[in-house]
Order: C-alpha cells, then sequence, then structure tokens
C-alpha cells in the first residue's frame, strides 16, 4: 500500500479512527509519519493530517474570491495547509467551515469554559434581552407607565460598560 | 533557571506518585489558545510572530505557577536540548522544528509548560503521575484563566476558543492518559481493547509504533473531538474508559500469572538476564525489554524500591538524553546501543534477580479518584 502523504513509498503505519460511526483511514510511510508528528500520541496530529488529506476541499463553499480583510488569507491558501489564518477567518469562511466541523466534532455548539469578559458580556446581553421582554409584555397590557419605566433602565443598561 | 539544571532533575510526572501509577505512568491535558485578531503562527509574518512571543512570553513569565521557571526562544536552543525536551514530553515534536518567533516556558518541577507560536499562539500544558485528569485540568484551567487577564483569547460564543486548525475548535482542549500494559500485550488483546476504545471517538495510540508494535507497551488514550462536549464532560468520558482498561489489564495479568505462568517467569527472567548483560542495545529492544522487567516489579517480582531507578531508565535511554549525558556533540547509532547498554547494566546491577516466589498480583482495580 502506497502512503497517502508522499505518494511513493511503502507505507507502514496505518491509522484508523471512527468518529460518529465513519471510518476514517489513513497510511502512512515511516518518514511521512515521522514527519506528521504522528508518533507524538497527544500531538493534535491525527485529525490535522486527516484534515489537511481530505476536509479541505469543504471550504470550497466559500465564494471563490473571499479573502479574510485581517490576515488576507484565502481559500486556495486553506487548501493548501488545512490551517486557518487568524481568528477573523472563522466568520469570513463560516459557510464552508460549518459542514467541515459538523464531521469532525460531536457537536457544532460549544459548551465549554466561557472567558470571563465574555461571561459579563452575555450576562449584559441577557439582562438587556430580559429587560426588553418584559417591556413588550407591558405594552401589550397597556401598562404604559411601567413600559416607561422598562425603557429608561434599558437605556440606562445599555450605556453601563459590558465589563 | 538555566537548561542544565531542568535536565539534571527528572520531571514531576515521572519521580511522583499518584493514583493507579502502576498502570497509568502520567495524566497531561494540553489547551491551544490564540490572540484574536492576529495572524496565528503558520501565517504570520517573522515581525507578527515575534511581537505574538513576546507579548505571550511576558504574560506567561508572570503567572505566579512560573515563579521558578525556565523560559527560552527557540533559537537559543540546540537541536539536541529541543530533542531533550521532546523526550520529556516537555515540547511537541512540531515545536522543536520552530527557531526564531517561538518560545517555551516551563515550571521547574517541569509540570507545566508553555508552548508559544507552535501551531497556535499558545499550547499550554499541564502533566501529573498517575490517573488525575481532573486534577491536572484544573492546574492547567487555573493558568489559563489568569492569562485572560493580560491577553484577549479568540474566542466565539458558537465555537469556543478559535485555533488554527478547525480539529481543535471548541474547548481546545487534548485529555490524555499514558498507560503501560503489557498484560493485554502478551495475550493478544490489545488489538481488541483499541478497537473498542477508538469507536468511542477516543484515539488510542502507541508511544511508538502502533498496536502490538507499540514499543514499551506504552499507550496513551486521549479525546479526538474538541466541539460540542464540556471539558469536564470529554475528562469524564475518559476516565470512565481508563478505568475500565486498567480493569482490562489487571485481569490480563491475572489470567497470565494462573494460566501461563511459566512463559510469564521466563519473560522476565529473560527481560532481566539480557538487560544485565548485554553490551549493545536499540532502543525498541531496551524499551520492551524495561516494560517486562516494570511489570515484574508491580507483581513484586522485584522489590519496590526500585520503580523509580526503573522508570528514568525508559527516558535515560532515549538517544537525546543519551547524547546529553555523554557530552558529546554527535554519536553514531553503534555507539548510542553501546552506551545505553553500558548505563542499563550499571542500573540493574543494583536490582537484585527475579524472586518469582514472590509473585503476587496487585489489589484488583483501585478507584480511587472519585
Ligand atoms: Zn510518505
Ligand atoms: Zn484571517
Amino acid at each position: 500500500m502506497q502512503c497517502d502523504v508522499c505518494q511513493t513509498k511503502e507505507a507502514t503505519v496505518f491509522l484508523t479512527q471512527i468518529v460518529d460511526g465513519k471510518m476514517q483511514k489513513v497510511n502512512l510511510c515511516e518518514g511521512c509519519s515521522k514527519e506528521k508528528g504522528v508518533n507524538d500520541p497527544t500531538g493534535f496530529a491525527l485529525a490535522d493530517l486527516l484534515l489537511g488529506l481530505g476536509a479541505s476541499q469543504e471550504i470550497e463553499k466559500s465564494p471563490a474570491a473571499q479573502k479574510c480583510p485581517i490576515c488576507g488569507f484565502t481559500q486556495a491558501d486553506f487548501k493548501k495547509t488545512g490551517r486557518l489564518g487568524c481568528s477573523n477567518c472563522y466568520t469570513v469562511f463560516a459557510d464552508g467551515i460549518a459542514p467541515m466541523l459538523k464531521n469532525m466534532h460531536k457537536g457544532t455548539q460549544h459548551t465549554g469554559k466561557t472567558p470571563a469578559a465574555f461571561h459579563k458580556i452575555r450576562e449584559h446581553d441577557e439582562k438587556i434581552k430580559a429587560l426588553q421582554d418584559k417591556l413588550s409584555k407591558a405594552i401589550e397590557a397597556e401598562e404604559f407607565e411601567l413600559a416607561a419605566n422598562l425603557r429608561d433602565q434599558i437605556r440606562q443598561v445599555e450605556v453601563e460598560p459590558a465589563s | 533557571m538555566k537548561f542544565s539544571r531542568i535536565i539534571a532533575n527528572s520531571g514531576e510526572w515521572l519521580s511522583g506518585d499518584g493514583p493507579n501509577r502502576q498502570i497509568v505512568v502520567s495524566s497531561r491535558v494540553r489547551l491551544a489558545r490564540n490572540l484574536r485578531d492576529k495572524p496565528f503562527p503558520g501565517w504570520a509574518k517573522k515581525s507578527e510572530r515575534l511581537d505574538v512571543m513576546n507579548l505571550v512570553k511576558q504574560a506567561v513569565e508572570h503567572l505566579p505557577e512560573m515563579a521558578e521557571s525556565y523560559s527560552e526562544n527557540l533559537e537559543a536552543l540546540s537541536p539536541l536540548e529541543k530533542q531533550v525536551l521532546v523526550e520529556r514530553h516537555l515540547i511537541s515534536r512540531e515545536h522543536a522544528a520552530k527557531g526564531v518567533g517561538s518560545a517555551v516556558v516551563m515550571n521547574a518541577p517541569q509540570s507545566l509548560s508553555v508552548m508559544i507560536n507552535e501551531e497556535d499562539h499558545l499550547r499550554m500544558q499541564a502533566i501529573r503521575c498517575g490517573l488525575q485528569l481532573d486534577n491536572v485540568f484544573k492546574m492547567i484551567n487555573r493558568v489559563d484563566s489568569e492569562l485572560e487577564d493580560s491577553l484577549e483569547f479568540a474566542y466565539s460564543a458558537e465555537l469556543g476558543y478559535l485555533t488554527a486548525c478547525p480539529s481543535n475548535v471548541g474547548t481546545g482542549m487534548r485529555a490524555s492518559a499514558m498507560l503501560h500494559l503489557p498484560g493485554l500485550v502478551m495475550s493478544d488483546q490489545i488489538n481488541k481493547i483499541i478497537n473498542s476504545v477508538n469507536k468511542i471517538g477516543l484515539a488510542v495510540r502507541g508511544l511508538h509504533g502502533e498496536g502490538t508494535e507499540a514499543m514499551g507497551n506504552l499507550f496513551q488514550v486521549s479525546n479526538q473531538t474538541t466541539l460540542g462536549e464540556a471539558e469536564e464532560e470529554i475528562i469524564g468520558r475518559l476516565n470512565r474508559v481508563i478505568e475500565q482498561v486498567i480493569e482490562h489489564e489487571q485481569n490480563a495479568r491475572a489470567l497470565l500469572a494462573q494460566r501461563k505462568a511459566i512463559t510469564l517467569h521466563d519473560q522476565i527472567g529473560r527481560a532481566y538476564g539480557l538487560l544485565c548483560h548485554s553490551y549493545s542495545i536499540s532502543s525498541k529492544e531496551a524499551l520492551n525489554l524495561l516494560s517486562i522487567i516494570k511489570l515484574g516489579i508491580d507483581l513484586a517480582v522485584f522489590p519496590d524500591a526500585h520503580r523509580f531507578p526503573v522508570d528514568e531508565l525508559f527516558i535515560e535511554t532515549q538517544p537525546a538524553h543519551l547524547q546529553k549525558g555523554a557530552q558529546v556533540v554527535k554519536m553514531s547509532s553503534e555507539e548510542r546501543d553501546a552506551l545505553r547498554a553500558t548505563i542499563i547494566r550499571a542500573k540493574l546491577s543494583q536490582v537484585p534477580q527475579p524472586d518469582i516466589a514472590r509473585l503476587r498480583l496487585a489489589t484488583p482495580a483501585t478507584t480511587e479518584n472519585q
């Protein structure tokens, strides 16, 4: 069997992984497996490697001419490297990345740690959202005094810094 | 702190103690983090990489955890020194290939290390002895939270921490444990175990080589996915699987002792004989035989006092450690094999002959952690 990376040498390292019932296989020669860090099992190598070999086509779903305004990264660069240019690329190439993430991970919504600064932003947003809900209910019930009061409160919260 | 002082002592994960340490060599958690809107290291220009490195390095060096630490730019390290750090699991092979614009910071006990500008701006890890992924996660999680005060990490409410490779987004976390599984290898059950663990989305890989070819019967179990599950859930899943693997390994050892006692005694005796009398030994052969000696210690065939010296040999006989110890710049593989044999002979001469009559099995699966 041929090595999937260099396509020349005989593969001696065979990696199989099953994610969501889908089998992914990579065959590598000794040299390429070392170079790809497959021998370092805690490395991030395998998933990256699999990505580099196949999944990168997915990003073509984004319009071809798209370019990240922050770092200048393009789709063609992703096909070459299997990596993105900067954190903003996730917004720019979102349509192409979404199906890729779906194949790769357990879910598509982060449920883990949130940086403290985001906590505050989220709390702030939630506070405004709650007041707005109350406001629309007050308007519906024609409780105009309460509505005016809530409007003032929203205005006040909105100018408070989020962090 | 100097490089020579760092390598003079074994890391805490090797010399320390921890739950289930007979079978679980170490627990490790790595987190990937990036600065918002700064090009990832692989895409950044040299000047951008240097800016990020200086910023991150300063923040990391100021952590209370790094009060006593070793910090170095990668171009200041020789290839041999980098390889020593790789063999100690303190930096990755990929990081060792980096030069200007990348750096490493680690604490004195070598339980914490931060790679700056590897594939991501930060790859930080905590590593400890035995099965204690929860503690190790707490340790690295605290470091991460402290760094938030001085660094603005790339994060989105939907995708979590944003990383250079989409395969790491979300938690950006890889948690892993290194397991010593000679019983499962000797009883030909290891591939079955690997397949069933793979089926539930976790990865098992040999430390060097695959399946039964794994050197030293050492295997690493780690999570493969990072998005859609909280850190604690991922670690909980790993813990449950690892506890099962430990149980299987203990059962395999018990069965070997009962049904294949002579084969087991023979293997331990031969491993001891070969290691005591070799004058040239490859890294692979050394690791495989040392694994059998380690098993012998677990089974009380050798006194427990020799556990640490034998564990140390797993690291000391790696190529870069040999060469560093001998203080030579260049060494042929023949010279290395001879030096490896000499070091092993010297250490094993302190270990008494195997006393097969003392063979006893460890108490069944201890579930002391949680
Ligand atoms: Zn190849
Ligand atoms: Zn970008």
